[in-house]
């Protein structure tokens, strides 16, 4: 009898959570993420297989049901799911006009929300986070200090901020300098 | 910090989010293999280094990670013009109304 191992599944910083009055950080739960490439037409018909339509323009995003599409670049986006498993996501057939890559494990990510989260952010993130610039629902890859995330703008007061697994727990350490420093 | 206007995301960015890649408008050969070794060592290693106005190549890399081309002027640092790569390079009488 051979004995099959288990592998266990583990979530960086899971459950973590951080608050100051103005700020607080939390891990976000696990979710599906898709890294999308495509041509005009692939989009089309992702968008269909999906139920929500991949955005066009720059730095848009679009929503439905828990499911998100994030622009990345011209021909490049994001999809986070936050009910199912990425396997349910990807199209059951292949094309020659998208790729679709299963991410869901190389990143995680925190939500950043409170009255003070933009300038929270702004610690390592050198753009300019006003509604203005920077309004509910726009995404954008950028920097956060030395480790490129994916920010995207949820509410007024609330940020999602993708990255890699491996800088999770640097990324943690400057969000809670940076709302440490708020309330300061 | 420089802002530098990315023509794919159609916003300004700070300059962190990019990276240089080089002089722009450098047409590889068809045929490579019968340049002689001057004409290769021309095209392959040889850039300008202009005092004034430079056509560079850059590349959105912590954002859409598209590569464009950009006219910057190397003693003020200031970004005149950007546009798409493959889109022609603006002729001299355009770069001289950009610097008026």
């Amino acid at each position: 009898m051979t004995s099959v191992a288990k592998l266990v599944r583990s979530i960086p910083l899971n459950g973590f959570r951080f608050a100051t009055d103005a700020v607080t950080i939390e891990a976000a739960s696990p979710a599906a993420r898709l890294s999308i490439r495509a041509t005009k037409r692939g989009v089309t018909s992702l968008s269909k297989s999906l139920g929500l339509t991949l955005p066009a323009d720059p730095s848009k995003s679009s929503k439905k049901a828990g499911r998100h599409a994030l622009w990345l670049g011209p021909d490049e986006w994001l999809v986070v799911d936050e009910k199912l498993a990425a396997e349910d996501l990807i199209p059951k057939r292949a094309s020659r006009e998208f790729s679709v890559v299963d991410v869901s494990h190389r990143n995680t990510a925190f939500i950043v929300s409170g009255d003070d989260a933009a300038t929270a952010l702004n610690a390592g993130c050198p753009r300019n986070l006003s509604l203005k610039a920077f309004p509910v629902g726009a995404c954008s890859r950028t920097l956060f200090g030395k480790a490129e995330i994916i920010l995207y703008r949820t509410g007024r007061t609330v940020f999602r901020v993708e990255c890699w697994r491996s800088f999770a727990p640097y990324v943690r350490d400057l969000l809670c300098e940076g709302a440490k420093d708020v309330r300061n | 910090m420089l802002l530098i206007h990315c023509p794919y995301c159609e916003d300004d960015r700070p300059e962190l989010e990019f990276a240089n890649a080089g002089q722009a408008h450098v047409v590889r050969p068809s045929h490579m293999s019968e340049m002689s070794d001057e004409d290769f060592e021309g095209m392959f290693f040889i850039r300008d280094n202009p005092k004034g106005v430079n056509l560079e190549r850059w590349r959105h890399i912590h954002g859409c990670g598209r590569f464009f081309n950009a006219v910057r002027h190397t003693v003020t640092d200031k970004f005149l013009k950007v546009y798409r790569a493959g889109e022609p390079r603006p002729t001299d009488a355009e770069l001289a109304e950009l610097l008026k």
